[in-house]
């Protein structure tokens, strides 16, 4: 029998557990020309800010073993393009379900984001980035707080009927309490992680390599440190729980989804290869399959 | 489809610290001088974006030069290696709404595009000025090439041990159209002698496609990525004072 790869995600049933990481696959235009979208589990588009943001000067990536540190800044085109642009564009290549994440400067912009983004079609959930690194006002500063974070997901789902998935900061000392505050203030689940706030320094020039001092450091350099706070946070509450960190290949969907994620974001590793999300789709069932695991519910949470 | 699986054809110096790379990818994607490829280096994260010297079909040539770690693990490779390579990136140049005369000028790195924009304004019978921008004698590359495809070829030398002593923007008063590409200090001090033109640009990427907004530059007509609406660029869209 061929493993069944669907999860439930807060009432949303996914054809399998993969999607891409917000801020990875803009609002999907760049990889409809690499391969057919709709294999997705779902897609989450580019965090959006009520107005437009032009991000971070130049340089704004930098490499590193095993992994790479961006400062983008939240480059976007405001929810107004958002809404009348981008998810309608979204809407012509791709027919699945969508996950629109927002960041707001304050908890009432995350609310006024929320109550605009309600009522889209084919938007299944929201996720809020409280986790940013690389902006002043707001972004990771917000998810460091257990009340900020409670009073920004009790924002937003005043101003929504979908399901609230909480976006989390790594850069925190108890990642828990983070996780619970967002549970107490109605979250129907959370997402991590966001990056690491890292440096990486030009030795010639005696400067950081990027032109904003601290950029966020992701992919496969992290896996092992996400893993173990998504197991955290999976102990720590009872909703569901969106793996990211790190992940380029089936076996680590496996172990994410061990640790106790429910599904999972692949994020860097798009952007070194296109094809990754579809290779994983691809490869899931396989490695279920050699690996004796019928289905992902028997191994979610095992650790 | 996936298109990416490459192999090398040839790998060799052709100056000191540059490197002509000869690779077949199948499905190569290129269609416009001027565009660019993503090159996956083993034991290196993220891709490397080198612009494309020539192309013909599945065939294609990558002039580097090596300033790093991926640079220097590109130059160690040799011909027969199989590589993972992104084809077919970026814009490029437009050839078609060029006029019949057209200066063509390449400062250092920024030379190994304009040898396929000469290639192919001479395909199409327009005729280019050519004007090639080296440090001193021993770094000259590719310009056998360049006179292969057209008569008027100016090599300016910082040094003057080759050519005319000078910068490219010492060769000419001033040009009605021109396409350039080099460094950012050669293409500000180009800008007030064009009229009008095409410049390329070169920026750190992150994914090369359009996805990741690493090399998103502030224009006349608001955000551009430099690798997807570029990385050749109307002279007049550019900011000056945004670009560092």
């Amino acid at each position: 029998m061929r493993p069944d790869m669907k999860v439930d995600l807060a009432g949303t049933e996914l054809h399998n557990p993969v999607m891409p990481a917000s801020g990875t696959f803009g609002y999907g235009q760049e990889y409809k020309d690499y391969f057919d979208l709709s294999i997705l589990g779902a897609l989450v588009t580019k965090s959006v800010t009520w107005e437009p943001r032009y991000g971070n000067p130049l340089p704004r990536i930098a490499e590193c073993s095993q992994g790479m540190m961006n400062s983008i800044g939240l480059q976007n085109p405001g929810i107004e393009h958002y809404l009348e642009e981008d998810l309608p564009m979204l809407r012509e290549i791709y027919y699945g379900p969508v996950i629109s994440n927002i960041s707001g400067s304050s908890p009432e912009e995350y609310g006024r984001l929320a109550r605009a983004i309600d009522g889209q079609e084919q938007v299944v959930a929201l996720e809020v980035n409280i986790s940013c690194p690389n902006v002043k006002d707001g972004g990771a500063a917000f998810g460091a707080d257990p009340e900020i974070s409670r009073r920004i997901t009790e924002e937003v789902k005043k101003n929504t009927s979908l399901p609230v998935f909480m976006k989390l900061t790594p850069n925190v000392t108890d990642i828990a309490s983070i996780a619970r505050a967002c549970e107490e203030g109605g979250a129907d689940g959370i997402s991590l992680i966001n990056n690491f706030k890292a440096l990486k320094i030009d030795l010639k020039a005696r400067k950081p390599v990027t032109a904003m001092k601290y950029a966020g450091l992701s992919g496969p350099a992290i896996k092992p440190i996400a893993l173990r706070m998504v197991n955290e946070a999976f102990h720590a509450v009872d909703i569901p729980v969106i793996g990211i960190g790190g992940i380029s290949n089936a076996d680590d969907v496996l172990e994410m989804i061990m640790a106790g994620a429910t599904a999972v974001q692949v994020g860097s590793a798009n952007l070194v290869d296109p094809w990754t999300c579809p290779d994983i789709i691809k490869e899931l069932p396989k490695r279920m399959e050699e690996l004796g695991i019928e289905s992902l519910d028997e191994i979610r949470g095992v650790i | 489809m996936r298109n990416t699986k490459s192999t090398i054809l040839e790998n060799v110096e052709i100056a000191p610290g540059i490197y002509s790379m000869m690779i077949e990818t199948e499905g190569s994607r290129f269609s416009h001088p001027g565009q660019f490829a993503m090159v996956q280096v083993p034991e290196k994260f993220l891709r490397r974006p080198i612009s494309v010297c020539r192309f013909d079909g599945d065939r294609y040539t990558l002039v580097y030069r090596v300033v790093g770690d991926g640079t220097r693990i590109m130059s160690r490779m040799e011909s027969g290696d199989e590589l993972d390579v992104l084809t077919g990136l970026g814009n490029g140049y437009d050839v078609g709404v060029l006029p019949q005369d057209v200066y063509i000028i390449g400062g250092g790195i920024g030379i190994p595009p304009m040898l396929g924009l000469v290639r192919a304004l001479t395909m199409e019978g327009k005729s280019c000025k050519v004007i090639l921008g080296y440090n001193s004698e021993k770094e000259i590359f590719l310009l056998d090439q360049f006179r292969d495809l057209c008569d008027d070829v100016t090599v300016m030398t910082a040094d003057g041990s080759s050519g005319k002593k000078g910068f490219v923007t010492d060769a000419f008063d001033v040009a009605d159209v021109a396409c350039a590409c080099g460094p950012l200090a050669m293409l500000k001090a180009l800008d007030p002698k064009v009229k009008d033109g095409f410049f390329s640009l070169e920026a750190r990427m992150g994914c090369g496609f359009g996805a990741c907004m690493g090399c998103s530059v502030k224009t006349v007509d608001g955000s551009r990525r430099v690798c997807k609406e570029g990385p050749v660029f109307r002279k007049d869209e550019l900011l000056w004072d945004q670009l560092v």
